[in-house]
């Protein structure tokens, strides 16, 4: 069999392009470049065909379009159906997934229906080269960390055939969008079984959050233990505000019930790399490190001197976050007026 | 109602600690635990039989040691307990290993089994989907709440947004987190009962598949190499009074245009 070109998974939610879908076509770029081959994109959805230039915009060569009434709301069932019919139909060299709850949800399915490997959250996507005897060229080798964010392990496909992976969001950078570019819009028509149909979608319920996703933020002020209670986080949004950025925290304040889930940063949480990332009051467990320590900047404020987190950061602070951000939100609004 | 659990012993990894020296894990004193997601998973049912009445099996494949979390489970509230264990399995990656559970599955009779989403030494959220893939059953994964109402379960599966409500009828695989089911403490009684019930400990004979896709032979991806983390190398840290410290920062995001 001949597997060719690097697909990417575009997911779509009521019909808005996820960021997570143009960073992977992003890395996608990068990796058929190497390869010599096309970035395709696989969009799936109801009534979406509209925006499959905004694919090409970022990266993508061929869009291949499955626009079916079935497709409209994510359902396991439905989704592996349209995907593995697409991926047996044009056998992909790799296939990328954005390590979302769809995501996380669909590719295991695909994987278990296509009887091939399938490696979770990578951080890192590469081509071997074949300077390495155990490895031959051209392959997809997928890091990603393991034991909690203790170990990397670079990952390879022991089967011929497709190769597979998941990719947190925020993790790969997607290209600077260029209008002018020019690609093929493919549409494919998938035929279902809906006998399979066994989940029925009742409703989705959106949290009231109304806030921006801490993935896409520039600056996130972020805050741990030391931090310690609502009133505190409240002096950290009111920087973050000052500053054009978000708040997030640690796992210990969301376990707490202080913080919602999704402000969580690490591993259990989410994946960030803003330009500035101010850690308050946050020992740093390698478990939180993981998901930050890839931010441009990181300053740190804490008490304890011997705190982890000075070991990956730019600047670091000894002191009381909660007498420090007070002072530095006052000054930085003073400075910024100027 | 007839429930299986799939659970699985995993080392603590918030207590792993790296060797700064020679930069690699230290494994030692590390304790094993029941999987966080999978012991949510476990209360889901318990929490289902204590409502509408259930037998709950759970089954985990690992090494004779891992007879530990079936022991805890039945201190928990389980009702039976199974070990997949043999060294045809070593190796396997999360396809080898859902072909082997679900094979040994194949044994049982159920109307939900349930898997936790993750397993905190691995992460990778595949084995439950993949599970139900091989058995042919639907899944809904993300489960955070559960309900049992006409001989159909309604599942919150949450989401990045929120959440989704889902209907389906058994047989079906639901993958489980942790905050969404505050597991139970093992009680005194059932503490001293577990250790005198009975494991039962099956083999390859209970998996009816080739020996090519169990373990390593069987598995879908290898490991190639892998390497802790180099150490980013430390900038500077200050000890100094509130007043220096503003301006410190405040003149660290001047330098790098933040500000």
């Amino acid at each position: 069999m001949n597997n060719k070109n690097v697909y990417v998974f575009a997911e779509q939610r009521e019909g808005v392009i996820q960021p997570v879908a143009l960073e992977l076509i992003g890395k996608a770029r990068d990796l058929a470049d190497v390869l010599g081959d096309k970035v395709v994109a696989i969009f799936a959805g109801h009534n979406i065909a509209d925006q499959a230039n905004e694919l090409i915009a970022y990266g993508a060569d061929d869009v291949i379009v499955v626009d079916a009434p079935e497709l409209k709301d994510y359902v396991t069932e439905q989704y592996t159906q349209a995907v593995y019919q697409v991926i047996t139909a044009m056998n992909p060299d790799i296939v990328l997934f954005g390590a979302t709850t769809i995501g996380r949800d669909l590719a295991p399915r695909l994987s278990a229906r296509l009887e091939k490997g399938l490696t979770a959250d990578c951080t890192k996507l590469e081509i071997s080269d074949g300077s390495d005897p155990k490895l031959e060229a051209r392959k997809l080798m997928m890091t990603r960390p393991a034991f909690g964010g203790n170990l990397m392990a670079t990952i390879v496909a022991a089967k011929d055939g497709v190769q597979m992976a998941t990719v947190r969001p925020g993790v790969m950078q997607k290209k600077d969008k260029d209008a002018t570019r020019t690609g093929n819009i493919i549409p494919f028509t998938a035929t279902f079984d809906s006998s399979k149909f066994a989940v029925k979608l009742l409703e989705t319920v959106k949290a009231e959050k109304g806030l921006i996703d801490i993935t896409e933020a520039k600056v996130l002020v972020s805050g741990g233990r030391g931090v310690g209670n609502k009133e505190n986080f409240e002096k950290l949004a009111a920087l973050a505000e000052v500053v054009g950025g978000e708040v997030s925290s640690s796992r210990a304040m969301v376990d707490a019930g202080i913080m919602d889930h999704d402000r969580q940063v690490g591993q259990t949480g989410k994946t960030v790399r803003p330009n500035l990332y101010l850690a308050c009051g946050i020992s740093g467990a390698i478990q939180h490190l993981a998901g930050m320590e890839e931010s441009d900047l990181i300053i740190a404020i804490n008490k304890d001197k011997f705190a982890p987190i000075f070991q990956v950061a730019d600047l670091g602070i000894v002191g009381d976050a909660n007498k420090i951000v007070p002072m530095l939100t006052e000054r930085l609004a003073k400075e910024i007026k100027k | 109602m007839k429930i299986v659990v799939c659970i699985k012993q995993v080392p603590d990894t918030t207590v792993i600690k790296i060797n700064p020296v020679t930069g690699t894990l230290i494994r030692d004193g590390v304790p094993s635990i029941m999987n966080p997601d999978d012991k949510g998973g476990l209360e889901m049912a318990l929490q289902l039989k204590d409502q509408y009445g259930a037998h709950v099996t759970v089954i985990t494949m690992g090494p004779p040691q891992a007879d530990a979390i079936l022991r805890e489970a039945y201190a928990m509230g389980a009702d039976e307990a199974i070990l997949l264990t043999g060294r045809e399995f070593g190796g396997a990656d999360t396809l080898a290993t859902s072909h082997t559970i679900a094979a040994a599955l194949k044994n049982l009779e159920y109307d939900l089994i349930i898997a936790g989403r993750q397993a905190i030494d691995g992460d990778t959220a595949q084995v439950g989907p993949q599970i139900a893939e091989h058995l042919g059953l639907p899944q809904v994964s993300y489960v955070a709440g559960l309900e049992y109402k006409d001989g159909k379960f309604i599942v919150k599966k949450e989401t990045e947004e929120g959440y989704q409500m889902l209907e389906v009828a058994g047989p079906v695989l639901l993958t489980a987190l942790a905050s969404g089911f505050k597991a139970r403490y093992m009680n005194v009684a059932g503490i001293v009962d577990a250790f005198d019930k009975p494991v039962a400990v099956w083999g390859v004979d209970k998996v009816n598949l080739p020996l090519e896709m169990l373990g390593l032979k069987g598995s879908g991806t290898r490991v190639y190499k892998s390497f802790t983390k180099g150490v980013k190398a430390a900038g500077e840290v200050h000890e100094v009074d509130a007043e220096q410290a503003v301006g410190l920062i405040v003149s660290k995001l001047k330098e790098k245009f933040i500000i």
